[in-house]
């Protein structure tokens, strides 16, 4: 069997005192599409950040266990080496206003002094605008400041700009809790098709779009991984009680 | 019942238009003084404008004409040399405590701004002469200039500091998720982002301090001669003004009237500048 692309062992979490990530254990294989879900609080988004090290922006943050992108201990590796290979999706769309969409497709590059040809430029934008279904919409507005299109299309805006690193791994927090329906069905059409050549982590409060878009779902509780499994099974026949409470709506 | 309504009402109308008649009388009042220095600048300086006022160099006392070339070119260039001074303390500071807003450090930086706005522009060129001017054994541009980049620096660090806190987190968080590193961030996208308001807080200051007298007197301490020289004397137009409208000659005066006007318009200007880039570079969140 192929090896994992994500190993998470004994992984643990505090802000200052308080432990928001709680022994979690956890395989990912490739070209799947997780979903993390939980009710507001329960270390989800927190757990995301720290597969990128985005938790480290916060002072009183620390960690313990380890997390392995393909066998490698991510907290040993740099984490701007890290984030070149795990790429982020933010809840609110967040493209950068001072760049035309053409240059924040190639953010990524360009921030970071790497060189490319023009022609290379070209194709690497068509490609990640056409991978996030944005391509028909601004082929000939790529001039345009990004912060002029709407909100769904600022989030495929951020999703090209993540995917043009071609990342091994996609986490998305939350990537439609901004947006109207519409572009929400939008976005989760495409996460479908990233995962042809990605592996995704979503996370989302919204059961509905977790049994929607996900191959495997992950359960979050109070800090604690509560269960692990295949979305239908999960939903359909879950093993844990709080599981089950939470699918039925006996809390949130 | 009825009649009573009525007669309420029109009082409420005549109190309120009363109200409105005193605020528009004191805003009148208020501009009354700066359009009559205006219209009163204008009147006198402009008869002194001509081609050789802004290429010949001052006169001797008898001669009829002259200009106030030196006085035009020292300006320029300790006003410049005091902005290329400032700037980058002004800026950093700014993003020092843009960044760090909480530190005991950003504490002290803040208060010691305050302090500096308040200080007395005669005792900056005071601070500046016994810095610089002793030691250095000579009035010079040099000097003038860190005198005014001291009196820009509060100016400078506000505004910046202003627009570098609006940034927003989500941005900051997306250029690192990029596997961008901290500083680039800063210089890449935090500050291109913050451009149009650190630069006009810039020219603002700029404006504010192009008028300084009180810190040239013995720093820079003025010139009758064209001098490019930065470590040795140098006039300029508030110099100039100073000089030429306390003496007792006719033609002095104006001179002083005609540099006036060239100061005005040099304000007027930086400031419409400051709007067109405003407008022009301001970044939507």
């Amino acid at each position: 069997m192929e090896r994992p692309i994500l190993e998470v062992k004994h992984f643990h979490a505090w802000f200052g005192t308080h432990e928001v990530v709680k022994d979690v254990n956890l395989t990912l294989h490739r070209n799947e599409v997780i979903a993390v879900m939980g009710p507001s609080g329960c270390g989800k988004t927190t757990f995301l950040r720290c597969i990128n090290r985005m938790h480290e922006l916060t002072p009183e943050a620390r960690t313990e266990g380890q997390i392995l992108l393909e066998g490698e201990d991510i907290y040993r590796m740099s984490p701007i080496m890290l984030r070149l290979r795990v790429g982020m999706v933010f809840q609110r769309p967040n493209p950068f206003p001072h760049m035309t969409i053409y240059e924040n497709v190639l953010a990524g590059y360009l921030l970071n002094n790497i060189k490319l040809s023009r022609s290379d430029k070209d194709a690497i934008v068509e490609d990640a605008l056409r991978k996030a279904a944005l391509w028909e919409e601004v082929k000939n507005n790529l001039k345009k400041k990004g912060t002029f299109l709407s909100g769904g299309q600022q989030q495929r805006l951020c999703i090209a700009r993540a995917i043009a690193m071609k990342p091994d791994l996609l986490l998305l927090d939350e990537p439609t809790s901004a947006l109207d329906p519409i572009s929400t069905a939008g976005i989760e059409e495409l996460l479908q098709e990233l995962k042809k050549n990605y592996t995704l982590i979503i996370v989302t409060h919204n059961m509905q779009q977790a049994a929607r878009v996900s191959d495997e779902t992950a359960f979050f509780y109070m800090g604690e991984l509560v269960e692990f499994a295949p979305t239908r099974q999960l939903f359909t026949a879950p093993k844990d009680q709080r599981t089950q409470n939470y699918i039925t709506g006996r809390f949130s | 019942m009825h009649l009573n309504s009525i007669k309420h009402l029109r009082r409420r109308q005549l109190i309120s238009a009363s109200i409105r008649g005193t605020v528009l009388f004191f805003t009148v009042l208020t501009l009354l003084p700066l359009v009559y220095i205006l219209i009163y600048i204008i009147k006198q300086g402009i008869g002194a404008i001509n081609w050789s006022f802004f290429t010949q160099l001052p006169r001797p006392v008898g001669e009829t004409g002259g200009g106030i070339a030196n006085a035009l070119v020292g300006s320029l260039i300790i006003v410049g040399l005091a902005t290329l001074l400032a700037i980058p303390i002004g800026i950093f500071s700014a993003l020092y405590l843009s960044e760090h807003p909480q530190g005991r450090l950003a504490g002290m930086i803040r208060f010691c701004v305050e302090v500096l706005t308040g200080i007395p522009s005669i005792v900056v060129g005071i601070v500046a002469y016994d810095w610089l001017v002793k030691p250095m054994g000579s009035f010079s541009a040099f000097s003038g200039s860190v005198a005014l980049s001291i009196m820009m620096l509060p100016i400078m660090i506000r505004s910046a500091e202003e627009t570098l806190k609006r940034f927003p987190t989500h941005l900051r968080e997306a250029s690192l998720a990029l596997g961008v590193p901290y500083y680039k961030t800063i210089l890449q996208v935090l500050l291109p982002c913050s451009l149009s308001g650190v630069l006009s807080g810039i020219i603002l200051s700029v404006a504010r301090i192009v008028g300084e007298t009180a810190p040239l007197l013995f720093t820079a301490f003025g010139n009758p001669y064209l001098s490019f020289h930065i470590f040795h004397p140098m006039h300029s137009l508030p110099l100039l003004i100073y000089n030429y409208a306390i003496s007792p000659y006719d033609s002095w005066h104006q001179l002083a009237w005609g540099a006036a006007l060239v100061l005005l318009c040099w304000i007027l200007l930086l400031n419409i500048l400051t709007r067109m880039i405003i407008r022009k570079w301001s970044v939507r969140y």
